[in-house]
């Protein structure tokens, strides 16, 4: 299984990335630079990592979606392959229009740095096939804009395709405001394309998938993956 | 020798430039002529306090800055401490205090930036920031903003570069009503074979300037920084440069993969003083000269003039000397991380720096004479009369509470001992995969990828006891901070200090400065922890009003196995708990009498060296013989908060625990008094024996105090109940202080 990390001049989560599927899951990984020029269609797997892809003092990702590298992934993501988005990642699928939405300033205008719980909504996609249906994820997230919105006519559709894959969550997974930490629509922490091959996530699984840390629980998203890669979805 | 002449020099503008008119006449001197305008700036900066350290060097001297470890002492960028692996760890603490109380969000932006710029240009990759911040009173009317807006700088800057903003420790206190303290530490690893340092040499060798462009901004920043505040302060808002941390993150990459070439000769970032620094300094390190054409510098603005494009702070710039003949290899690696860059000079072997613009010789000075031409001063020193006053405290005129449950709560709720949570979830302190120990413990704990190690980092000063006394206050906040080394398993390596102070033309403050640096001194050659970097902030006035001397330090620790790493909170039921070290009937300066009285008087608590290094060794030898499962440092609110904390720290919920303390002292003193050298521990029942044994071989004073469980924190002293709190009212109230505060 290959895996390609895209590399933005702001990227920050991009080591992390790298380091996980390489070095935890030990996967064939490379590097992708911004400028473009590389033949995509030799991956499996294309992550856009988070930080701050060009500065991001525009809305973040606003300008990503002009980079030539863009182009070729959503090349890459129209030919069926697989892209998860974290973070920052997500911001540009959301801004690429490779997934519907906006995501906006967090509610507090505060940048929030906290692990946070994510009710599994949807178990069958390629990237949360190994979670438990409605089971109960700790990841931490790390943005300043975070808040999920999109039309009611829009959510409704995505909810009724089962695109809504996460939502922010209780502990016994109760989804209601008190657990929401961005003023995401709907708690929504992460959601796939009717394709099934592009998902988005503000949570971070690879800031729990590294054995160093007691909490593994990002390693279902990443495990989800390889299995799909390699079998297919088996539900 | 041919240098554009300038308009006459009057005493108005040397005045203006911050010079004294001896300095001036020094100046002409040794240059043997007028200097032009330029010139003058370039003296006027590269002379200040800021940059020449001529009030503290005479002090500085005498601190202990060598040991084994230590590859790089003071004098560079940073200080550089070998681990072994062939690894080394690069760190250093600044302040940017001045203009992060003129613009609180754009002043800690670039506090961050130059610090981060200082570990990188040595060749690490920058792996954790922290910082130390001190606000004035809560209440005061400007408080709320300076503590948004500087967190906010400081979360927007470190966060898109990509360092994780791990810890910190965050003061409110009147003293700082008028100047606000923005200290910021950043650490670094490295390969120990793979340091660069700012030298220019190799005569010959191109001069490379790369980064933001130059602009009008910053001007005189140094000088700013070189003086007390007064009501036209505000005025000075256009000193105050402004940040881009998405041009310092293509800087840290772009220099890292410079680095792994080979034909780098030294490099240095432009901070204080900026162009004019960085290649004054760089010369005098090599004992070489440069020439520099100013017309290749790129510029942001048309019309700059030599001397605002040789005095701009604009910020995320770089000087980088290569081996001749790499130029257009380094200019296209630049490139590629579209950053700007020019070829602007060339290393000389005659020590003088020769500037140009458009064929004009603009500046022809001797590297020595700017560098180290500054007089050293020994200022003079006068103990402040009212001080024997200020330490007299009599305990009987203190009314003893009955119950300690309120005492409890306010302390808790206190600005200064809250949980900061709502500061450090503003700052990405995850990124990059190494921190094993979150915000929130005594020190951070950050794992060395690609060995067993681990790192501890804490920061801290309590400046309420440096001013009661400054020579005992700066001892206290290195045992301190090493006690919280060690309490998450670390031994001490290196330290580092940022020392803010009032006025030093002033007999009390340079009395304070000398008393403390001689503090500083004496206890680190005690531990056997050298100082291998630091930075001087004088000048923390404003209208005669100075701040309590503020010696920050901040240790790093190292732990031989990460698996090592101890965390404060109690664990498990049953568990037992145990203290450390004395406690003795102090109440001098304590966070107590601050918060129940509104008293800053008496003594800072007794500091016995021996004792404290004993339970340091201590404290050390049961984490790594596994016996304990958690250790908290008693300090401010003493062991009552310490146990508080204790309870209610723990990340998932809290825990309760029961304590039975025998005590001869009243009990406000025995709860919250700030007796030094203890350290809260638990442990399984099982170990107390081994646990005993230990104290008992390494001379500790040491008890079992009680036992972790129930939901409520219980304490009785002498068999009489004095607390009695849920800990999830204690935890309720410790989280939400400061937010509450905020909104």
């Amino acid at each position: 299984m290959n895996c390609g990390v895209v590399v933005f001049p702001g990227s920050n989560c991009d080591h992390d990335c790298f380091h996980v599927l390489k070095h935890v899951f030990k996967l064939h990984t490379e590097w992708i630079w911004h400028k473009g020029g590389q033949d995509l269609s030799r991956f499996d797997l294309i992550v856009l990592p988070g930080g701050f892809s060009y500065g991001d003092y525009l809305r973040a990702g606003a300008i990503a979606q002009f980079s030539t590298v863009m182009k070729e992934v959503i090349g890459f993501a129209e030919s069926g392959g697989k892209v998860l988005g974290i973070c920052n990642g997500f911001q540009i699928l959301v801004e690429s229009g490779l997934l519907p939405g906006a995501l906006m300033q967090n509610h507090s205008r505060k940048f929030i740095c906290k692990t946070v719980l994510v009710r599994v909504e949807n178990a069958r996609t390629p990237f949360t096939q190994k979670c438990a249906e409605h089971s109960v994820l700790n990841i931490p997230i790390a943005h300043h804009q975070g808040g999920y919105f999109i039309d009611p006519e829009e959510l409704r559709r995505l909810e009724e395709n089962g695109q809504v894959v996460l939502r922010y969550c209780g502990s016994a997974g109760e989804v209601t405001g008190e657990f929401n930490p961005n003023g995401s629509v709907g708690n929504i922490a992460g959601i796939i394309n009717a394709g099934g091959n592009v998902m988005g996530m503000m949570p971070h699984p690879e800031r729990c998938a590294d054995p160093a840390w007691s909490n593994l629980d990002g390693q279902l998203i990443f495990k989800s993956i390889i299995h799909s890669c390699q079998n297919g979805v088996s539900v | 020798m041919k240098v554009r002449p300038s308009p006459d020099i009057t005493p108005d503008i040397v005045c203006q430039h911050g010079l004294t008119l001896e300095e001036y006449r020094r100046i002409q001197d040794l240059l043997g002529r007028v200097p032009n305008l330029t010139e003058l700036g370039i003296f006027s900066v590269m002379w200040s306090e800021h940059c020449s350290y001529k009030s503290s060097r005479y002090h500085l001297k005498k601190l202990p800055t060598e040991g084994p470890r230590v590859l790089q002492g003071p004098g560079e960028n940073a200080g550089v401490v070998d681990i072994g692996d062939g690894l080394a760890v690069i760190f250093k603490i600044e302040s940017h205090n001045h203009p992060s109380f003129i613009e609180p969000h754009q002043g800690a932006a670039t506090g961050v930036g130059g610090i981060l710029r200082d570990i990188f240009t040595m060749g690490a990759r920058p792996l954790a920031l922290l910082n130390s911040l001190r606000f004035g009173e809560p209440d005061h009317p400007r408080t709320r903003f300076l503590l948004n807006g500087v967190v906010d700088g400081i979360s927007s800057y470190g966060n898109c570069t990509g360092v994780p903003t791990v810890g910190g420790e965050i003061y409110f206190d009147p003293c700082y009503n008028g100047n606000i303290l923005v200290n910021v530490f950043c650490l670094g690893l490295v390969p120990s074979d793979k340091i660069f340092l700012g030298n220019a040499s190799g005569v010959g060798n191109p001069v490379i300037y790369f980064g933001s462009k130059t602009g009008r901004d910053g001007i005189h920043g140094a000088s700013m920084a070189s003086s007390e505040f007064d009501d036209s302060s505000e005025e000075k808002r256009p000193t105050v440069q402004v940040g881009d941390p998405f041009t310092e993150k293509l800087l840290i990459e772009a220099c890292l993969e410079l680095m792994k070439k080979d034909w780098v000769v030294g490099i240095q970032d432009m901070g204080a003083a900026g162009l004019t620094c960085s290649t004054f300094e760089m010369a005098g390190r090599a004992g070489t000269g440069i020439d520099l054409d100013l017309s290749r510098v790129p510029r942001r603005e048309e019309g700059m003039t030599p001397y605002e494009i040789l005095l701009s702070e604009s910020q995320e710039r770089m000087l980088v000397v290569v081996k001749r003949g790499m130029e257009e290899e380094a200019l296209a690696l630049f490139r590629k991380w579209d950053l700007d860059a020019a070829v602007v000079g060339e290393v000389t072997d005659k020590p003088v720096v020769r500037i140009f613009e458009n064929g004009n010789q603009v500046v022809h000075l001797p590297v020595e004479l700017v560098v180290d031409g500054a007089l050293d001063l020994e200022r003079s020193a006068a103990r402040p009369t009212d001080l024997d006053a200020i330490n007299r405290i009599d305990l009987t005129e203190i009314p003893e509470p009955v119950c300690g449950d309120e005492v409890l709560r306010k302390l808790l709720a206190s600005a200064n001992i809250a949980s900061k949570h709502w500061v450090y979830e503003q700052y990405d302190h995850m990124v990059r995969l190494n921190t094993l120990g979150l915000p929130g413990s005594d020190a951070a704990v950050l794992r060395v990828k690609g060995s067993k190690k681990a790192l501890a980092i804490s920061v801290d000063c309590n400046s309420r006891y440096c001013y009661l006394d400054p020579f005992y206050g700066t001892q206290i906040a290195v045992a301190e901070c090493v006690r919280n080394i060690v309490c998450s398993g670390g031994m001490p390596i290196g330290l580092t200090n940022c020392l803010n102070f009032g006025n030093p033309e002033k007999p009390e403050i340079m009395w304070q400065f000398a008393q403390s640096v001689a503090g500083l001194g004496e206890i680190c050659r005690f531990f056997d922890i050298p100082v291998v970097s630091g930075n001087v902030s004088l000048y923390n006035e404003t209208l005669g009003e100075a701040i309590y001397p503020t010696p920050t330090v901040a240790v790093v620790g190292l732990l031989e196995d990460r698996s090592c790493h101890t965390t404060q909170w109690f664990k498990e039921s049953g568990h037992l708990i145990g203290l450390m070290g004395l406690t003795l009937e102090e109440l001098g300066g304590s966070e107590y009498l601050s918060v129940r009285f509104n008293r800053v008087e008496g003594k800072p608590p007794h500091l016995d060296r021996v004792l404290e290094r004993s339970v340091h060794e201590m404290c050390l030898a049961l984490i790594n013989e596994g016996l304990i499962v958690s250790a908290h440092d008693c300090s401010e609110g003493g062991l009552g908060v310490a146990l508080a904390e204790s309870c209610i720290s723990h990340p998932e919920s809290p825990r309760g625990a029961e304590l039975h303390i025998e005590s001869t002292i009243r009990h406000d003193a025995c709860l919250f008094g700030e007796s030094q050298s203890r350290i809260l521990v638990s442990f399984p029942e099982n170990n107390r024996e081994a646990v005993e044994e230990k104290a008992r071989i390494m001379k500790v004073p040491f008890a079992v105090i009680g036992k972790v469980g129930g939901d409520s924190l219980v304490v009785n002293v002498n068999e009489e109940e004095f607390i009695r709190e849920e800990v999830a009212t204690l935890k309720k109230l410790w989280m939400g202080a400061l937010e509450t505060y905020v909104r």
